[in-house]
């Protein structure tokens, strides 16, 4: 048993046609108790940047605010909002700052970053426990659940899907690999981002 | 607030020496880091250097990144293929870029190979091999073109070619059979492509496509998937879900534009002239 695995958790993000898409399971646990099906792993950055933070949970609920702090302070300084790509780079250079003693959480970023012309570029990274950046061009994973999401997100996911169609995807990919996962299920979160909305569904799916 | 509860100092933080230490103790195994399980090599040729490298990173044995670029930038006319923690090469190439940049501000001059070389090394003596970096360091400079390895505890070599990572032996048995002294550029290129090749096709940490860099005194040229022998052919079938498959329970919108509409009242608008 692994600390990551202590408290369980997944989350998948996956790229759309001018949208993005992240998904969470919202349990909670310790090791094999249930504690709360009810455990926000996803938080909103930006209006246009959501991150999850699959892992230990202590460190899902100090890094939240941390970033928080940060962001924030990036925001006065700055007197603009930070881009997902920034902040990506933000969440990378703070966990590898923890190199020698780390932060244990996979973050998952999504978000929409603006192109010159006005419209909208869709965002997603990964990065590790130390903060290695892997910009993906389709989907990421992490969590307890990653080697069974990695599995279904390669053969569910195709590219330009329009919102609707990357829900149905995503939320498919990611109800079904928790099911082969003991640490991960207890509900599900999806966030659709568009360019002009944001839909947040809870998803039915199995409680056990 | 304070001002001293917002400063960080430099360098690394080890704030959670303690707690973790506590959690290993308890018999809760550090997780793994992304590596590049990697095949990077270099070689000498003519008039310069041909850098090469995979394109895979593993995180154990799941393949965390089918795509990763694994040639750094230092300088304008100085590369360095990074193996070993991912997050390490990452960091530790472009710790150096910028002292690089700034060296080559404070001298005037275009900055030199060893003097990459002999910082990176220096740093990661420091750390003890703690930092996890495997290099492959290539570039030209005022003195000519240089090549080196740098291992994880700061040792060196200079050679006129070379390769690293766990597909190192696979690569350095096509450079043995094939590397002739003043190579032309087209060859020393198809001989990269095939150590690197070698590589992606028996070793397992190594895979997907190749990238390449050819540094020449005036020009480098960076050559990102010169080959794809690993692309993955189109899909038999759409997979895609009828919309309304999935079953939800609660929806939220959170509507991103905001809506302003005036509504003049009373009988003229206001005077603004």
């Amino acid at each position: 048993m692994s600390i990551m695995e202590y408290n369980g958790g997944s989350v998948v993000a996956m790229v759309g046609k001018d949208c993005v898409a992240i998904a969470s399971d919202l349990r909670l646990g310790n090791q094999a108790l249930g504690i709360s099906s009810n455990f926000q792993k996803i938080f909103p950055v930006t209006d246009r940047i959501y991150l999850g933070l699959p892992g230990l949970a202590t460190d899902v609920t100090t890094l939240r605010e941390r970033f928080r702090f940060r962001v924030n302070m990036y925001t006065i300084k700055e007197e603009r909002e930070i881009e997902p790509e920034t902040f990506a780079h933000l969440v990378s250079s703070t966990l590898y700052e923890h190199r020698f003693g780390p932060y244990f959480v996979e973050p998952v970023m999504a978000g929409l970053s603006k192109t010159p012309s006005g419209g909208v570029k869709p965002f997603i990274a990964a990065t590790d426990l130390i903060g290695c950046l892997n910009f993906a061009k389709d989907f990421v994973v992490a969590g307890t659940a990653s080697s069974k999401l990695f599995g279904v997100a390669e053969g569910l996911w195709e590219p330009d899907l329009e919102p609707e169609d990357l829900f149905e995807t995503i939320s498919q990919t990611l109800l079904n690999a928790v099911d082969r996962d003991a640490f991960s299920g207890w509900g599900c979160i999806v966030h659709v981002i568009t360019k002009d909305k944001v839909v947040t569904r809870t998803l039915k799916g199995r409680m056990d | 607030m304070t001002v001293s509860s917002v400063f960080s100092p430099p360098g690394f933080n080890f704030s959670n020496e303690v707690r973790n230490n506590f959690m290993t103790e308890k018999g809760l195994p550090l997780p793994k880091a992304t590596s590049t399980g990697t095949t990077i090599v270099g070689c000498l040729f003519k008039d310069g250097i041909v850098l090469g490298a995979d394109t895979r990173a593993t995180e154990g044995p799941i393949i965390a990144d089918k795509n990763c670029e694994k040639i750094h930038y230092i300088t304008e006319s100085i590369r360095c293929c990074g193996a070993g923690t991912a997050a390490d090469t990452e960091f530790t190439t472009a710790l150096i870029s910028s002292n690089m940049e700034l060296h080559g501000l404070s001298t005037g001059r275009k900055p030199r190979v060893v003097t990459a070389m002999t910082m990176l090394k220096q740093m990661l003596f420091r750390y003890q091999g703690h930092v996890g970096a495997a290099l492959v360091l290539g570039g030209v400079d005022s003195t000519g073109p240089h090549l080196f390895t740098i291992h994880p505890h700061g040792s060196t070599d200079k050679l006129p070619y070379v390769t690293m990572g766990s597909g190192s032996l696979a690569a350095m048995a096509v450079f043995e059979s094939g590397w002739q002294p003043n190579m032309e550029r087209e060859d020393a290129l198809k001989l990269v492509k095939a150590a690197i090749s070698a590589g992606i096709f028996n070793d397992l940490g190594s895979g997907s496509n190749i990238d390449a860099c050819i540094i020449t005194e005036h020009h480098t040229e960076m050559l990102r998937n010169v080959e794809m022998p690993n692309e993955r052919v189109q899909k038999e079938r759409r997979y895609g879900f009828r919309r309304g498959t999935t079953a939800w329970k609660t929806e939220n919108v959170r509507n991103l534009i905001v809506k302003e509409e005036m509504t003049f009242v009373g009988g003229d608008a206001m005077d603004t002239t």
